[in-house]
């Protein structure tokens, strides 16, 4: 199985990006992909490990040396078997995850690893291409009825999966299109939304039912659903966006980062938005908050054309190399550098957001800062110190909040009397998902908190094969099995 | 008494091995000195036997003799007939008077019942005083019964009536329920010969038979024997010689040959005997030993009216099946014969007798040594070694040696020695055999293929494979790489996942049984390069009646690789068509619904059927699990195979018909293992044969690309199971069939009993519910369950490579995580998250530790338990070599091992001698473990003298019975250094040491190691299987120092997926059996018992010595700790971590630190401290053993496990007070009185100021190792370097003992004026030996065996000049060393890597099998070489180069220089021509290796 030597002749390739200067002018998708030789090489890089620590770092448990060595035989009808066997969506990951996979992958612990996220893109991709991919609705129907509410990779993970073991599955969606934060939240740049409708597409055909532009909780209430239907899965996401309640927070310009990006995106597809125009052209823009939205606030201010991007970040820089203390193969805080960061932005770190300063018209007009340490307190925790003297003013006309979510939406957990965790999230454990009320289940973001798009998947999987058993008594449905690589 | 089966403890496995002798008199001259010589080889023999606990108790030691008739007559009160027309039995008996009488009156009724007269017994005096404890305890009362042969009764008559008596009288008394009842028992019942035996040792069988002593007692011949058993309860029957044989070595072939005799008897039908013939059943009498069992065959043999050597041809036949040369009538007689009897087979050199022939077979491996000297004055001394009879040189006529297959024959009544060629000539022209053979027996392959039944099967490929259990990983790992490579896959790093009863996913029935292998008491083989001993193909068909000899009992059907294709089994279907072989199928089915209940009927229908068949003229019965669907499930085809097998058995019709079975079920060689093992004649594996076909479609492969494949898989099969076979020591698939050698482990005993009777299972386990469940779960995957569209229709498997929803490992993503980062960032708390992954047994069942826990607690404070610097003293590292491992990771472990006073472990590889010596940091390389393998890479005096311990690795967990191989590419310049070997040159270790075939040899060896360093404990490595406790018990008695026991599950550089997943059990098992069995003998004192495989956490080594052990072994988990990440590659040279790998790229990135073992090695120990104060032991002398601490443990709803029952490995062996349970003494001193000594004593000026010294002293066969202690004193001095050439020069007069010349170094010159017997230069490191004919003699040097088998084993350097001939496997793995010899036996320079051989003579068969380097040169003048060479790979080249020639030139003067050999003389006199006559024998591969070494030299010099 693959090829032996592979790692040791050929180098780590993965695709490449249009000129920064090209693909700023447009919200396109900008990698230029590899060569199918060249993927296959690729393939062949994967040392099939006695034990692929990749498997385990992969929230799915994609089977990642199993299609590596398909692709490396340039079976890509059997990759892509495979790789859907343990993730519906691998063209949504194959783009957007930051694949702990090869973090964990073992050639990673001396050499770079394999290119195992852009495998598994072009895998999908080629499936989609070759029409390996088709809707496999169910042979039979069980008659029991679900509604899934939420449209995010959670969603629609649980609602293929249980679609496959024979239930009839009702998707509802509170914005007018399917996908949630894929589609709202994530720039074109990133994921164009041809991606999502293809694969929508495929999920109605296969007999999944979408309801959108209904606000569960709102115009349908918890007690209505239950009698419709035979179970419920919450996948609402971690939608309660963390402020920053500071001085001036109520200024014109300090704005959320999920009010920026999903007006950019619906501007995009051509969407209508009811609020304001919120745009960083020609502005002096700062993205606080150091992830991975905070990263795509800077690519879409830069498209929109700010005059300046500055991102801050409270933590302290991290190194570009793993902390000694999170070793291979565990999931390291290191610094990465997003596609958007190298579109141009100052990155500064250790920074904190002290208040904002408003001109006269009550518009965000600069802002104060002071830089901060970390040092370990009296609990052994990690504190906060402020340096003194360090404050700094920066001009600033438009500041983007990404500083994170902070849990479920209470509305329609309330009206199921759910309990919730202390994280605000939604309480349902990985051994059932079933939340405080019977029948009703929760996965993705809304039990689990903010997270990846490949957790998000992997929830909503796991979460239907208990759905599952939970109706039919036993469930078929595949499980990922055990072996998660712990966070530290 | 004989033990009880106790705890771990089976009787069945006990094991003897020994020496054994005689001596006759050609002239026929009687005498009682014959006796005392006879004896006296005993005595010399000594070291060959052992000694009990009690220093007084032999294994048993016996003699036969003539029946003294004039001194019977005088000790007579009645009169005796004339000689022949009387038999004495002399009879062992109850000592309780009134016990005995019941047996005397028994068997005289008898015998008056066959009409034979009765003439009176005599009570036989003995000393009593002479006995030790434990023979005095089981201690028979011995009386003779003397009985008439009525008058004109014939003299086959008055035996096989004396024979139905015997018999008749033996059942009754062993069922009488006499307390005594088991002392009852007739050592001999002859009109010749009689017996005296017991349990003695050998020089006191005549102090205490006092008739033995009487002058009038005499005898023209007299057979000894003495046994090295080892358990040390043997019995007085079991001692030897037996009836008509006794017997060197071991049949490991026993029960299938036992249970095959058992169906023999169904067909037995004579005149002679008439309706008796039910009363002599069972021919062969259970729970009796290998050689009493053959015997009791030998017996029966004679009473169908075939003489002696006509019955030990068929017992222990020639290795006829490849040997083309063969005569013909003789091949035909053996293939005959194989349709009636499959050779008894295993090491053995088999004197026999029956008065009026006397004579001994070798087995066709020659793996025992039988020498024999002819004296002018007429007589004939044979026995396992020479020189143990004082012959004055002047009187010798001959030495001779047996050779493999062969037969050594004399008779008595005329007197002369018949050679092996004219005895057979005469036995198998009795009847036209090759007329018979032609016509009748008919070959698969001569019958022609027709038109195919088309099988319409009723599910999908997919859906039956999911009902069979397939994964992907059935597929691309096992089945397409033997479609492809047409040979079994490799893997590394040993097994960690559960085994079957603990395993969670449904399992195959055959993942319950493991193989068996040998380690010790016989040798397994290497069936590569020793092929033509090999072979399995098979005859099936109805068998005869053994009375007679007819052209129909060899009517059969061959089949040479008896696993079939599909097309092949419809041959046989058809064969009918041809005439004579009627087939039967029947299905293995059951209805699903029906559950357990469908399956026991089935089962019982199955045989009903079977029977049925057989009763209606069927004698192939066809066993098919075609045509499963929704409602029909298969019965597992070993649980049916068996049942079948059995039942026919049972019914007493097994011998009417072969089994072959057609199952979708096996796929791995373990599975078809099991099936011939279990009774199949052939295996028609048409699933595999339909998932190849499907895939050569998709590959659109051609028809014949697609049949090739199929070819190929059968063949790795093959070959697989020749392996399998080989590992347990047996050669023919013939003997393998049926003979059960396997154990289950996970089954309880009612199934076992019922289905697999005579297997062992030991620790219960699930029921035939359990098995159902696992079908059913698999039925419903298939037929009912929904697969949800997106799933993969295969499950991925996960059993060789992690998958999170396959098989659990021990070493997972989590684990591996948690203890890299624990030992490099030195984190406690991580070491106990990863402590609790694999000690956490409620959640993952990985092992059978998992199953225990720990009880009767009794804390104390953490402070007292002693610290972990002293608990980490007994840690070690596993054994790993130079080779398989890098430099960097090699180093890595003993330097950190040094650092905690631990130690680690050479491997086989040799060291290189630079890390003898600390380094300025203070740092210390040397492994204070030395190891030697089969390989003997790098043994050298000076290697063993810088080891602490020296471990003699008799099996390895990974692949027990299985030799290993280092490919020429990985033998870099460095390994090839260290191994003392060419670099590119490939390495074979051979699957045996080949100075190991028993247990004495072990016992050999130690003392070798002994002497070539007195300081080192001499540590023997064994693995856990059934039987591993009477194992230990032997080698506690061969006198080693540690016993290591390792798990079947220790991690390896590459083995046979096979070997890796089913050979070999838990240590739990191994560890346990080998204290009770060493505490039970009272052993247990005198060695340290030490445990790996797999040992990963604190609670792992309490259990361990909780169970037994005091020292502990770890591998696989520094590994890790240095930076192993599992990969599984260290077969492919690419580990990407730079440990299991040579290449330079790879191994910069070792990133191991010698603080990270030593980190690794601190957490374990100071988790065992907390388990230590948790039990109350502050010392870990104070917790050995102490099994009441552990219990099993309560919280269990695994549905499988739950019905293991662990108590047999909780079992406390009960002994007196005070009995220790630990290693409290040291073993005596052996090497104590060594001529060694005398000779150091005058040999100071040249130790210690290198001044030239020629000594000389006379030599015996008891001194042995001759050479090694001086060697050792000069290495300790001078190193690997020695003394200057010729320094000291010993010269011995005699017969020298085993291992003369061991391991002796440079600078030592040893002279034997006489002969040498095996193992002579074992491991010589720069001495020359010189072997020579003395002054006096009157035979050629040439046709005289000078000197014994296994001649240089692993030499590397050094010199022999050898004038005469020597036996088997002449410069075995010689990687070095010169020698010039007049003539050897078979498989010359087996494995020789490097060296020169100089041979004048001539060459047994099988010559440079495996040779890979080194030169041979071979004086061919009559053109004979090519036949005997077996090896492709060897050029045969004129000797033209300068060079050659002059090297050739000064060996040959050398040689007459030395040794006076007329030979040499003549050849070096006619030179000129002479020189055309020689043949130069190169490798291939060596050659090559010469010229990259000679370019790359170019390369450097430039």
């Amino acid at each position: 199985m693959g090829k032996i030597t592979g790692f040791l002749e050929y180098q780590r390739k993965t695709e490449g990006y249009l000129p920064v200067d090209e693909r700023t002018k447009n919200y396109n998708e900008f990698t230029t992909p590899l060569e199918e030789a060249t993927i296959k090489e690729q393939g062949a890089r994967c040392m099939n490990c006695g034990i692929p620590f990749c498997h385990s770092g992969c929230p799915l448990g994609n089977l990642i040396p199993d299609f590596n060595d398909a692709v490396y035989e340039g079976k890509w009808d059997k990759a892509s078997e495979i790789l859907h066997s343990t993730n519906n969506f691998p063209e949504f990951t194959g783009r957007l995850c930051p694949a702990p996979c090869e973090e964990a992958c073992v050639l990673g612990i001396n050499e770079d690893p394999v290119s195992i996220e852009n495998i598994e893109k072009n895998i999908a991709e080629s499936a989609f291409k070759n029409g390996y991919i088709k809707a496999l609705p169910p042979k039979e129907r069980t008659e029991k009825k679900i509604a899934i509410i939420g449209s995010g990779p959670a969603g629609l993970a649980a609602a293929q999966q249980l679609n496959r073991a024979g239930h009839w599955v009702t998707v509802y969606e509170r914005d007018e299109r399917v996908g949630g934060l894929l589609r709202f939240g994530i720039p074109d740049f990133k994921l164009e939304k041809t991606i999502i409708d293809r694969r929508i597409a495929l999920l109605e055909e296969e007999g999944i039912e979408f309801i959108t532009g209904v606000h569960v909780g709102k115009d349908i209430t918890a007690t209505e659903l239950e009698n419709q239907y035979d179970a419920v899965v919450l996948c609402g996401g971690a939608a309660m966006r963390r402020g920053l309640p500071i001085e001036g927070a109520d200024l014109k310009g300090v704005v959320q980062a999920m009010d920026f990006l999903p007006q950019s995106n619906r501007r995009v597809s051509a969407l209508p938005y009811s609020e304001d125009e919120i745009s960083a052209k020609d502005k002096n823009v700062i993205v606080i908050g150091g992830g991975d939205t905070g990263s795509d606030c800077i690519g879409t201010s830069r498209r929109q054309g700010a005059k300046s991007i500055q991102n801050f970040e409270i933590m302290p820089m991290a190194t570009p190399d793993r902390p000694q203390d999170q070793p291979w193969p565990f999931w390291p805080m290191r610094l990465r550098e997003s596609t958007s960061h190298k579109e141009g932005v100052d990155r500064h770190f250790s920074i904190m957001t002290k208040r904002f300063i408003g001109n006269e018209k009550g518009a965000l007009s600069a802002l104060v800062t002071v830089e901060v340490e970390w040092k370990l307190g009296a609990n052994k925790r990690m504190q906060l110190v402020e340096k003194e003297g360090s404050e700094k003013t920066w001009p600033c006309d438009m500041a983007l909040l990404a500083l994170g979510f902070t849990g479920s939406e209470k509305t329609l957990a309330e009206q199921f009397e759910l309990q919730f965790d202390e994280r605000g999230n939604v309480k349902a454990t990985e051994s059932n998902y079933q939340t405080t009320r019977k029948g009703v289940f929760a996965a993705g973001d809304q039990r689990r908190g903010q997270s990846l798009i490949v957790w998000a998947i992997a929830e909503g999987r796991q979460a239907a094969h208990h759905v599952d058993e939970y109706l039919m008594g036993y469930s078929h449905l595949p499980l990922k099995g055990e072996g998660d690589l712990p966070r530290l | 008494m004989p033990l009880e089966a106790q705890g771990l403890y089976l009787p069945e496995f006990e094991h003897d091995n020994c020496g054994a002798g005689f001596i006759c008199s050609l002239n026929g001259n009687k005498s009682n000195d014959i006796i005392h010589k006879a004896l006296e080889i005993l005595v010399r023999l000594k070291h060959r036997g052992a000694v009990n606990a009690d220093g007084k108790t032999g294994d048993g030691a016996g003699i036969l003799i003539d029946i003294p008739h004039n001194f019977f007559k005088s000790q007579l009160k009645f009169e005796l007939p004339a000689p022949d027309n009387y038999a004495v039995a002399n009879v062992f008996l109850p000592q309780k008077e009134n016990q005995r009488h019941f047996c005397e009156n028994t068997l005289e009724t008898q015998l008056r019942e066959q009409g034979l007269d009765v003439l009176g017994w005599r009570t036989v005096p003995v000393n009593r005083s002479v006995l030790g404890e434990i023979a005095a305890e089981s201690e028979p009362f011995v009386r003779q019964l003397f009985v008439a042969k009525p008058e004109g009764l014939d003299a086959h008559t008055f035996e096989v009536k004396r024979y139905i008596a015997r018999k008749k009288a033996e059942h009754a008394i062993w069922n009488s329920k006499l307390s005594e009842a088991s002392l009852f028992y007739i050592p001999s019942f002859s009109t010749k010969v009689i017996i005296y035996k017991g349990l003695l040792k050998p020089e006191d069988i005549s102090a205490y038979y006092l008739d033995l002593k009487d002058e009038h007692c005499i005898t023209r011949l007299a057979l000894v024997h003495q046994r090295f058993s080892t358990n040390t309860f043997p019995t007085w029957d079991l001692a030897q010689p037996f009836r008509f044989i006794c017997h060197n070595g071991e049949i490991n072939t026993l029960r299938g040959n036992v249970s095959r005799m058992r169906s023999r008897e169904d067909l037995m039908k004579s005149n002679w005997f008439t309706d008796e013939i039910k009363n002599i059943i069972p021919i062969v009498l259970p729970k009796k030993s290998d050689s009493a069992s053959l015997d009791m065959v030998v017996e029966l043999l004679l009473m169908t009216g075939r003489t002696l050597p006509e019955a030990m041809m068929m017992l222990v036949p020639e290795a006829w099946e490849r040997n083309k040369s063969m005569d013909p009538d003789k091949r035909a007689f053996y293939e005959y014969n194989s349709c009636l009897m499959e050779p008894w087979d295993g090491p053995a050199s088999i004197p026999f007798t029956d008065g009026t022939y006397i004579g001994a077979v070798l087995d066709r491996n020659g793996l025992r040594p039988s020498r024999y000297s002819v004296t002018k004055d007429g007589y004939v001394i044979m026995s396992s070694e020479i020189g143990v009879v004082d012959i004055a040189i002047e009187n010798i006529e001959s030495h001779g040696r047996l050779e493999p297959g062969k037969m050594f024959l004399v008779d008595m009544e005329a007197g002369k020695i018949i050679q092996d060629e004219d005895v057979k000539r005469s036995i198998v022209s009795k009847h036209p055999y090759k007329e018979w053979v032609e016509t009748n027996l008919k070959h698969l392959k001569d019958i022609p293929y027709g038109a195919c039944e088309v099988h319409q099967p009723k599910a999908g490929l997919e859906t039956r494979a999911k009902f069979f259990g397939y994964s992907q990983e059935d597929i691309s790992r096992i089945i397409m790489p033997m479609a492809e490579q047409g040979a079994e896959p490799i893997g590394s790093m040993g097994s960690d996942t559960p085994i079957a009863v603990l395993s969670e996913r449904p399992q195959l029935l055959y993942n319950y049984f493991k193989q068996l292998f040998a380690q010790v008491t016989n040798p397994p083989l290497d069936g590569i390069r020793e092929e033509l001993i090999t072979d399995i193909s098979l005859t099936l068909g109805r068998d005869h009646n053994l009375f007679e000899i007819t052209d129909k009992h060899c009517k059969k059907l061959k089949i040479k690789n008896p696993v079939i294709s599909k097309e092949d089994l419809e041959k046989i279907r058809r064969v009918e068509d041809n005439g004579g072989f009627d087939t039967a199928t029947l299905n293995m089915h059951y209805p699903i619904s029906e559950g357990v209940n469908g399956l026991e009927r089935a089962l019982e229908k199955l045989v009903e059927e079977a029977a049925d068949h057989i009763d209606n003229g069927v004698s192939i019965l066809i066993l098919s699990d075609r045509g499963v669907d929704e409602n029909t499930a298969a019965i597992p085809a070993l649980l049916a195979c068996s049942y079948v097998s059995h039942g026919l058995g049972r019914l007493q019709r097994r011998a009417l018909a072969s089994i072959i079975i057609e199952s979708a079920e096996p796929r791995e060689v373990h599975h078809f293992a099991l099936l011939f093992g279990f009774g199949a004649s052939a295996v028609n594996p048409y699933l595999v044969n339909e998932l190849i076909a499907a895939h050569a479609l998709n590959q659109q492969l051609s028809y014949e690309d697609t049949e090739k494949a199929i070819a190929n898989y059968n063949k790795a099969v093959g070959k697989g199971i020749l392996k399998v076979m080989n590992k347990v020591g047996i050669s023919t698939l013939n003997s393998y069939r049926g003979s059960q050698i396997f154990e289950c482990i996970g089954i309880n005993s009612s199934v076992v009993k019922k289905y697999f009777p005579t297997t062992t299972t030991r620790i219960e386990g699930i029921g035939l519910n359990e098995v159902e469940r696992e079908i059913a779960l698999r039925h419903e995957k298939a037929f009912k369950a929904y697969l949800a569209p997106g799933d993969l229709e295969l499950e991925v498997g996960g059993d060789y490579r992690w998958r999170r929803n396959g098989e659990q490992h021990a070493f997972d993503p989590i684990s591996i995580a948690h203890l890299q980062k624990a030992v490099k960032n030195n984190e406690p708390d991580t070491y106990k998250a990863y402590a609790e992954r694999i000690n956490e047994q409620s959640k993952r069942l990985l092992t059978i530790r998992g199953l225990l826990e720990f009880t009767n607690y009794d804390p104390i404070p953490l402070e007292e338990v002693e610290p972990w610097t002293e608990i980490v003293k007994r840690f070690k590292t596993g054994a790993m070599s130079y080779g398989s491992i890098s430099k960097e990771a090699h180093e890595n472990l003993a330097v950190a091992m040094n650092r905690i006073g631990g130690k680690s472990n050479s491997g086989e590889g040799g060291e290189d001698a630079t890390r003898f010596y600390k380094t300025e940091d203070g740092d210390w390389r040397n492994s204070a473990i030395k190891q030697v393998a089969s390989g003997r890479f790098g043994v050298t005096s000076n290697y063993l003298t810088n080891a602490k311990e020296i471990q003699i690795k008799m099996a390895q967990g990974a692949k027990p019975g299985e030799g290993g191989q280092l490919p020429g590419p990985k033998v870099d310049r460095f390994i090839a250094k260290t191994r003392n070997s060419t670099p590119y040159v490939g390495l074979i270790s051979p699957p045996p040491h080949h100075d190991i075939y028993s247990i004495e040899d072990l016992s050999q060896l130690i003392y070798d190691l002994k002497s070539a360093n007195r300081e080192a404990r001499i540590n023997v490595k064994l693995v856990s299987e059934v039987g591993v406790g009477t194992i230990a018990a032997g080698v506690s008695k061969a006198n080693a120092d540690v016993i290591l026991i390792s798990g079947h599950d220790g991690g390896t550089g590459a083995s046979p997926l096979t070997s890796l997943k089913h050979a070999g059990l838990p240590w739990e098992l191994g560890i346990a059996e080998a204290q009770q069995t060493l505490v039970m003998n009272n052993l247990r004192s005198r060695v340290v018992l030490e445990c790996d495989g797999q040992l990963k956490t604190g609670r792992d080594v309490a259990i361990a010595c909780l169970l037994g052990a005091e020292e502990f072994g770890f591998a696989s988990a520094p590994l890790v700790a240095s930076g192993c990440i599992m990969m599984r590659v260290c077969h492919l040279n690419t580990c990407p971590v730079g440990i299991a790998t040579q290449n330079p790229e790879l191994r910069k990135k070792f990133k191991g630190q010698p603080e990270h073992v030593v980190n690794f090695m601190y957490f374990v120990a100071q988790e065992l401290r907390e388990i230590m104060a948790k039990l109350g032991f502050r010392t870990v002398d104070e917790m050995v053993g102490q099994v009441e601490k552990l219990q099993r443990t309560s919280v269990l709803s695994h549905y499988k496990a739950a019905g293991l029952d662990l108590s047999p490995i909780l079992h406390k062996v009960t002994v007196p007070e005070g009995s220790s349970l630990r290693n409290t003494e040291n073993q005596v001193d052996e090497t104590e009185g060594a001529i060694d000594f005398e000779i150091m004593a005058k040999a100071h000026p040249a130790l210690y100021r290198k001044e030239k010294t020629s000594l000389e002293f006379p030599i015996s066969n008891t001194n042995r190792a001759v050479g090694a202690i001086i060697s050792n004193e000069i290495s300790k001095i001078y190193g690997a370097e020695g003394l200057p050439d010729n320094t000291l020069r010993v010269v011995f007069n005699g017969f020298a003992g085993q291992s003369f010349g061991a391991f002796s170094t440079s600078g030592f010159t040893l002279v034997v004026n006489g002969a040498t017997n095996d193992y002579l230069g074992k491991g010589l490191s720069g001495a020359k030996l010189v072997i020579r004919v003395p002054n006096g003699a009157s035979f050629a040097s040439d046709e005289n065996i000078i000197t014994g088998n296994v001649c240089l084993y692993g030499a590397t350097s050094g010199e022999a000049y050898i004038n005469g001939l020597a036996g088997e496997r002449f410069c075995v793995r010689n990687s070095g060393a010169k020698a010039v010899v007049e003539g050897i036996g078979d498989h010359g320079l087996e494995y020789m890597t490097g060296g020169v051989a100089v041979i004048l003579g001539k060459i047994g068969r099988n010559f440079g099998a495996g040779m890979s380097g080194g030169v041979a040169f071979v004086y061919d003048p009559h053109k004979k070489l090519a036949d005997a060479v077996a090896n492709d790979a060897l050029n045969l080249l004129s000797v033209e180069s300068e060079e050659d020639q002059a090297e050739l030139h000064q060996l040959l003067e050398n040689h007459y220089n030395y040794t006076m050999s007329s030979k040499a003389e003549r050849l070096l006199l006619n030179w000129e021509e002479e020189v055309k006559h020689f043949v130069k024998v190169l490798p291939e591969e060596y050659r090559q290796a010469l010229i990259r070494i000679e370019k790359e030299n170019e390369t450097i010099n430039n």
